[in-house]
């Protein structure tokens, strides 16, 4: 799915690199502990979380991941806006819940990450 | 080998906001020598983990990162507290890390298990009271 279709889907203010939203994401997962999205996104994934600091750009560097949706109206500072800047991240604030935002997007069509080994 | 590429970082252990600028920094390197994706994100994200657990658990130390002609070598030194039990700390979801670095995303007992998942080889040598030096090699 198109980012920008994101961006129209939850009424997402984008926050910068307004010049990616035409990049695709395969996949989306929703979670505030960045250990997890360390250990399990494994694709071109776009997170989807309420935790704002800057290992969450950083975290999203490591794995690759071109768009962070900050949902509930949480906002990045400046630093963590310049640090996205850098590294062509598209960082967009949503004012819908972690659960809403996965629901709108799930319904349509965007799948998550592979399940978790049991 | 003579000609290998070294890259070396202190990692500051008084800010978990800084924590992780040299992992990005040696992602930014990788990606300049023209690496392949999927080598420069293991090597990522092993690192990454490594200087996260230094930053909370010994207050900082020094990251070096070697390139060679047939892997990438990361070698993390601490003068923390050492680890007690090695193969507890490699169990995931096993965590020694306060709730205050869990308020902030990280310290779910993933980190260990994580490094060994994207390196080839890993050896952690602890002594209590004196640190820790971890050598992670991920192949080319």
């Amino acid at each position: 799915m198109k980012i920008s279709r994101l961006q129209e889907l939850l009424d997402a203010k984008v926050l910068c690199c307004e010049e990616n939203l035409g990049k695709h994401v395969y996949s989306a997962f929703g979670c505030d502990l960045m250990s997890d999205v360390l250990a399990y996104v494994t694709d071109q994934a776009v997170l989807l979380t309420g935790l704002v600091n800057p290992q969450v750009i950083r975290t999203a560097l490591m794995m690759d991941m071109v768009c962070i949706i900050f949902v509930r109206s949480k906002a990045p500072n400046e630093e963590m806006i310049e640090l996205a800047k850098e590294n062509g991240i598209v960082m967009m604030s949503t004012n819908k819940t972690l659960y809403n935002t996965c629901g709108i997007l799930y319904s349509n069509g965007l799948i998550g990450t592979a399940e978790v080994p049991k | 080998m003579s000609d290998k590429l070294v890259f070396r970082f202190d990692v500051q252990g008084d800010d978990f906001t800084s924590a992780g600028q040299a992992s990005v920094q040696v992602k930014k390197n990788l990606r300049q020598l023209g690496f392949d994706t999927e080598v420069i994100k293991r090597v990522s994200i092993a690192m990454y983990e490594g200087e996260i657990n230094m930053v909370i658990h010994a207050g900082g130390g020094t990251a070096e990162v070697s390139v060679t002609e047939k892997y990438i070598e990361i070698i993390l030194e601490d003068k923390g507290p050492g680890i007690e039990d090695i193969e507890k700390a490699m169990q995931a979801g096993y965590s020694t890390a306060p709730d205050s670095i869990r308020s902030l995303g990280f310290g779910a007992g993933m980190g260990l298990p994580n490094m060994k998942k994207n390196s080839d080889s890993m050896e952690i040598e602890s002594k209590l009271g004196e640190g820790t030096r971890i050598v992670m090699k991920v192949n080319i």
